[in-house]
């Protein structure tokens, strides 16, 4: 200890008291005014005006406020709308729909002063309870200064000076410049919460398509844009024009929630004030409180809890006839206009056609292609007649196309031109319209086989892959007394369950049978009685319930940041906090979060620093703790300080931060008891620590030794470190986990930091890794960049915290592994400390009973989550499929995407568990296998050829991209922690981002023509066909986009044509391109014009903003390009003919 | 001296299966859900030295007694005991992990292990009783 006294005493004094942070009920509330809408959703639900029909039908409230605008609307049609590039592909079929329903543009759109004016009853409810709140903390921090720490020299404590515990007040003389000049910015005692143009723009950066943002209108007027594109609700049982009136017509939750009990359906970012009203009613109510997330969200809930919560409703009105009740009985006369959902008796006719196999297609004429609309919004690339045409081609066939066996040897093409789209299951046209879209919810078998064996002897991986809090453009958001939840498994009512009657449902996991509680026999959107089948929960297979206080443990926490920055001398060198501190200031304002937003500062190199930001202060104080081995919090609560409070404050200090280690000699980094002194300052609240680290952490716990070995780099036997060295991480991890608490790391480094254990810090916290090898602020721009713009995704993306996910499927089958970054905290249950849009996961699935008696299975994650506002809410995707019995329907639906997704995290897994040699055998294996077995299946077995299914035809390729992965590859020279970062890739991507960084798509883009090109926000993008990854495909006379995902490369062929080159670099010849290029510049020309908006599409389309880098066919760049071609042969590896050659052999032996 | 090396044997061996039924128990917790994997791999990584010791000490001791055939009986679950704990990857938490446990049906490998021991220390602890009892005779 280092420490004579003072500090080092007793950090037990410091540790805030605990009840410090459950605050009462109503201060929960404390949602400013402006700061309540726009919650995620706000640029994604801006339509272009045209969109807007204001067609005001006669019966709805004053004061409601729900827009919802059914069946596809005009826009979506001509595709040139900001939504547009989702829906764009949505095929002719849905046209036909579109134009033969009437009341398509049916939109609801209420006047919004009434929802000011329960606005504003909201806040004067919940606001002064919560300034008392904060008044009392600012007093017990103001007072804080006057309390004296005996032992410190100076005796002003708390100065203008900083602290060491060491007593060394000199170490920074530079602090006290840095900060005495904003002193005069300080003095606003009354912080108020920013003006709403602040607050609206988390999502933009993703789609790039708000066009409106909630910034530029005032509240109210944009409330009227807000026009719901409700398509998944395009139901057959619409037809009648009145129903589908009063459907679009909604009541008002915050109205009638006193009087009676009834549910409402709204819509996302329409009804925050409501839903504020909800989150105070509901966390005051002292309900039984489960004592663990677990029963939260339901997995094993006791009878007593469940009767506690969902039987009380049906209570108040007497249920008449528990038997079957006939027809007559019901309210409304609506049997005869039974649509889907309801109709299915126990035995489920509706889903016979589904089991028929392989004929069972679809009539091509059928409006059912409606079926394909949710793929339009993976693949915007398609143009809608080509993609409807698509359609057609696959489903008219007598034998599916996924079953014409392709001779994989003698297919020289076997890219197809446009991209790969996920298969379709074999469902009937009701449930297909239904089904969950495959970005946010995939399987690797769309036909699941009906018994173990069967799967066995298909020798495929069967998993699911998830995308659940993917950024969506459209989702129902249900606000009700009741989540109506099955009794015994707790499965959350979908759209695939059957209603035995009026009364009773069944649910389709475990086939037991429920009640319809009371309030759900009330359908808000038709605003009639008795038709539970038509409530959104039902036509819909992705919403998001308001959560009421049963799923809370406590009140939802706010949104808290810290950021923990590595300012050693190797930090300082790199220059990166110049870019974070510019990208935070930037984003303050941005950052998710509502008036009860907190944020802190942490520092270290060999000596933590903390940084009081209590409002009131002049400026920033830093306090130092020197004592590494037992890290404490000098002060338990001016650390984490409310944003809107000390906006100055931060300001300041992000200004000031990165001069101020500018002269500083210290090499050594403590990031071990750095983090764990962020442990302690989190743990009370939980929320989001971002770590910045550059070198290998040097002192203290978790400290790290180098293991990599230079020469070992491209040895083609043994890869060893995979693993951690330590389990200090994983340690710290889980005590995150359990204390809400994610961290998310940044590593920028140049040497090995060993990434391999680093990582755990936030794999096991459901944090998120950003790797960026041998940055530097000026010498590789080109990363600079990608952090800077990573960085501004980050911080202004959505964020759930607090949050678990659970998944459920068809009793019969059961889940056994698990992928992404998480804790799995018992069988089923994912514990999540934060979620955020960019998180992929995957599971693997046994079936281990027999599914005989059923002919659809369904899968369903429910992801539980405070938002940035404090709601709790529950996202949940239900995702059905058919069960199959013949091992070549099972062949018919494979999707071959997430089948080497899943392939890809199993082998992450097994090349650190047991080598990496081992995991790549294992990849081939699955090919091998899987052919083998589907060749033994075909009968005129050619044994010279290598047979696959149409729907397989794809899989040696993707296996083969796979290997040649830097995680996977061996004989080529990859850095540990280059490989090790590609492995935390390929295990927390999603499916759609984790495809291109196995298998890079390649355009030629020096003669981009209009043919096929799609209209986006009034852009014209062309579509230039796929190209194999081959150098074969590039000719000299051309330029190549390389798309990989988190980077683009345009390679420019020696003898392009000058033309080109001038028109759309702006340099005169080939020979005057500059090495290094990361832009196009803007240039007044068609071709610039077609590559550009080419490019930006492609950017829009994900959410890290890419890096672009030109490469000329000389440079020494050049390597990086050519090693994506993986269909090409290279010193250590094959070749994508000599690789399926192999594969043959092996089949053959 | 044939029946002190039984007598703690016997008590050694008695020990080592209320350890099985409190491994048996506390995974079958975890697989109901009862506790978090975190505790219930504490609860166990506590319990793996003592058990490797317990084993190797009784292993040994028939070694230095020369109960050849008890000796080769034990040795195959000793080297397994101690193989699984010199396996353990550095970054584990030892051999109970919470962060694996759930993943590639560890679980229920761990728990079949269990079940095994449970039953091989049922069948060491009556020949301990009869070699016991036969020593004593004996003596």
């Amino acid at each position: 200890m280092q420490v004579p006294s003072g500090y080092g005493v007793h950090p037990q004094n410091y540790i805030p008291p605990s009840g410090h942070y459950p605050q009462g009920p109503g201060k929960m509330t404390s949602l400013p005014l402006d700061s309540q809408c726009g919650d995620y959703y706000s640029g994604l639900y801006t339509v272009p005006t045209q969109n807007v029909v204001t067609s005001n039908t006669a019966n709805q409230q004053p004061g409601a406020q729900h827009m919802y605008g059914r069946g596809p609307p005009a826009p979506h049609i001509v595709g040139s709308t900001p939504g547009s590039f989702q829906g764009a592909a949505s095929s002719t079929s849905h046209l036909h729909t579109s134009a033969s329903q009437p009341y398509s543009p049916f939109v609801n759109h209420y006047s919004s002063p009434a929802m000011y004016s329960a606005n504003s009853s909201v806040a004067s409810q919940g606001f002064p309870s919560t300034c008392g709140h904060y008044a009392m903390s600012t007093v017990s921090n103001a007072a804080y200064p006057s309390v004296s720490y005996p032992s410190l020299p100076a005796g002003d404590p708390y100065g203008q000076q900083m602290f060491t515990s060491q007593n060394a007040p000199t170490v920074r003389p530079v602090r006290d410049n840095s900060f005495s000049g904003h002193s005069t910015a300080i003095g606003h005692p009354s912080p108020l919460p920013p003006p709403p143009s602040h607050q609206y723009h988390q999502q933009q950066s993703l789609s790039g398509c708000s066009t409106l943002s909630w910034s530029t209108s005032g509240l109210p007027s944009t409330q009227d844009n807000l026009v719901r594109n409700h398509t998944g609700t395009l139901a057959t049982a619409s037809s009648n024009p009145t129903n589908t009136g009063a459907s679009s017509t909604r009541t008002p939750p915050a109205a009638n929630r006193p009087v009676e009990p009834v549910a409402s359906v709204t819509q996302p970012s329409e009804l925050l004030q409501q839903k504020g009203v909800d989150s105070s009613s509901t966390t005051s109510s002292a309900s039984p409180v489960p004592n663990s997330y677990d029963a939260l969200e339901g997995g094993s809930y006791p009878d007593m809890l469940s009767s506690s919560a969902s039987s009380p409703a049906p209570d108040p009105a007497p249920e008449p006839d528990p038997a079957p009740a006939p027809a007559p009985s019901a309210p409304q006369p609506s049997k005869m206009a039974k649509p889907f959902g309801y109709g299915y008796p126990a035995l489920q006719p509706g889903y016979q056609n589904a089991t028929a196999p392989l004929n069972s297609a679809v009539p091509p004429s059928s409006p059912g292609y409606s079926g394909f609309q949710p793929y339009a919004q993976q693949y915007p690339g398609m143009n809608q007649l080509s993609s409807s045409l698509g359609g057609l081609s696959l489903q008219s066939s007598p034998q599916p196309e996924s079953l014409r066996p392709v001779n994989l040897t003698q297919e020289r093409n076997i890219l197809p031109m446009t991209p790969v789209w996920a298969p379709v299951p074999n469902l009937n046209l009701d449930l297909r319209k239904l089904n969950c879209s495959p970005d946010s919810f995939r399987c690797t078998l769309t036909n699941i086989p009906q018994t173990q064996a069967l799967l066995n002897k298909a020798k495929l991986p069967l998993g699911l892959l998830l995308h659940p809090f993917r950024d969506l453009t459209q989702l129902p958001v249900i606000t009700s007394n009741t989540i109506v939840r099955c009794r015994s498994c707790r499965t959350y009512i979908n759209p695939f369950v059957s209603f035995i009657d009026q009364r009773r449902w069944k649910c389709n996991l475990c086939y037991r049978v429920n009640d319809v509680p009371e309030e759900f026999m009330y359908n808000p959107l038709t605003r009639s009685y008795g038709e539970p089948h038509k409530r959104p929960e039902v036509q819909n297979s992705t919403v998001e319930f308001i959560a009421s206080s049963d799923y809370m443990l406590r009140p939802p926490q706010p949104a808290v940041y810290l950021f923990v920055l590595d300012v050693s001398h190797n930090a300082v060198e790199a220059g990166y906090l110049t870019i974070l501190c510019q990208s935070l200031l930037e984003n303050l304002d941005k950052l998710p979060g509502d008036s009860r937003t907190r944020i802190g500062f942490m520092t270290f190199d060999s000596t933590i620093h903390f940084y009081n930001l209590q409002e009131g202060l002049s400026q920033p104080q830093m306090l130092i703790v020197s004592d590494i081995d037992d890290v404490f919090l000098p002060t338990p609560d001016s650390l984490l300080v409310n944003l809107y409070e000390s906006k100055e404050l931060i300001k300041d200090l992000l200004n000031a931060l990165p001069n101020m280690f500018t002269n500083t000699r210290e090499t050594h980094s403590a990031l071990g008891p750095a983090l764990q002194a962020a442990f302690k300052l989190m743990s009370p609240t939980g929320g989001r620590v971002s770590v910045f680290q550059t070198q290998l952490p040097s002192l203290g716990a978790g400290l790290l030794q180098s293991r990599e070995d230079p020469n070992q780099r491209s040895s083609t036997k043994v890869v060893q470190h995979l693993g951690p060295a330590t389990d200090f991480y994983k340690k710290l991890a889980l005590d995150c986990s359990g204390q809400q608490t994610a961290v998310d790391l940044f590593l920028l480094s140049s040497q090995y930091s060993d990434l391999a254990s680093l990582a755990c810090i936030s794999k096991y916290s459901a944090g998120c890794i950003y790797y960026y090898p041998s940055f530097h602020y000026t010498h590789n721009p080109s990363q600079a960049e990608k952090l800077q713009k990573d960085l501004k995704r980050y911080l202004t993306r959505k964020i759930g915290f607090e949050a678990v996910m659970r998944i459920r499927c068809t009793k019969g089958l059961s889940m056994h592994t698990f992928h992404g970054n998480f804790f799995v905290r018992s069988t089923d249950l994912l514990s999540l400390a934060n979620i955020s849009p960019d998180a992929g996961f995957a599971v693997q699935l046994s079936i281990e009973e027999n599914l005989t008696d059923t002919s659809l299975v369904c899968f369903q994650t429910a992801l539980l989550y405070t938002s940035s506002k404090g709601e709790r809410r529950i996202r949940v995707h239900t995702l059905c499929l058919p069960v199959v019995s013949s091992l070549a329907d099972v062949y018919a639906g494979v999707d071959v995407q997430a089948a080497v997704c899943l392939l890809a995290n199993m082998a992450v897994d097994r090349s650190i568990s047991s080598s990496l040699s081992d995991a790549r055998d294992a990849l081939v294996n699955a090919v091998v296998d899987s052919l083998s077995a589907y060749g033994s299946t075909v009968s005129n077995l050619q044994h010279s050829a290598l047979i696959a299914p149409s729907s397989l035809k794809l899989f040696p390729l993707y296996v083969l991209a796979l290997l040649k992965q830097k995680a996977f590859r061996t004989g080529t020279s990859t850095r540990l922690d280059d490989r090790v970062y590609a492995m935390c890739q390929i295990k927390c991507q999603p499916l759609v981002h984790l495809m291109k960084m196995i298998h890079p798509n390649l355009y030629r883009i020096d003669r981009l023509t209009d043919e096929g090109a799609i209209h986006v926000n009034d852009r014209v993008v062309p579509q230039p066909p796929l190209q194999k990854l081959s150098a074969e495909k590039l000719t000299r006379e051309g330029a190549f986009l390389m798309d990989c995902g988190s980077v683009f490369y345009i390679w420019i062929g020696k003898s392009c044509d000058n033309n080109f080159i001038e028109d759309v670099l702006g340099y005169p010849n080939f020979a005057s391109i500059p090495q290094k290029m990361t832009h196009l510049p803007e240039l007044d020309t068609l071709s610039s014009e077609r590559a550009r908006s080419f490019i930006t599409w492609l950017r829009d389309n994900r959410p890290l903003s890419p890096i672009l880098h030109v490469v000329k066919d000389e440079s020494p760049a050049k390597t990086e390009f050519f090693q994506h071609l993986i269909e090409d042969r290279t010193e250590a590896a094959f070749s994508y003919y000599e690789f399926l050659l192999h594969i043959q052999q092996q089949i053959c032996k | 001296m044939e029946a002190v090396v039984f007598v703690f044997s016997l008590l050694d061996c008695c020990a080592l299966i209320f350890l099985s039924v409190y491994f048996i128990i506390t995974l079958s917790d975890l697989e109901c859900d009862y506790i978090n994997a975190r505790s219930c791999c504490s609860k166990l990584n506590k319990w793996v030295i003592p058990e490797l010791i317990g084993h190797t000490i009784v292993t040994v001791l028939m070694l230095v007694s020369l109960h050849w055939f008890i000796f080769l009986l034990n040795l195959p679950v000793a080297t397994w005991n101690i193989y699984r704990f010199i396996m353990v990857p550095s970054g584990n938490m030892g051999v109970f992990d919470p962060t694996e446990i759930h993943n590639r049906g560890q679980l229920k490998s761990h728990m079949k292990e269990a079940m095994v021991k449970l039953g091989f220390h049922l069948l060491c602890f009556f020949m301990y009783l009869y070699s016991m009892i036969l020593a004593l005779i004996n003596d």
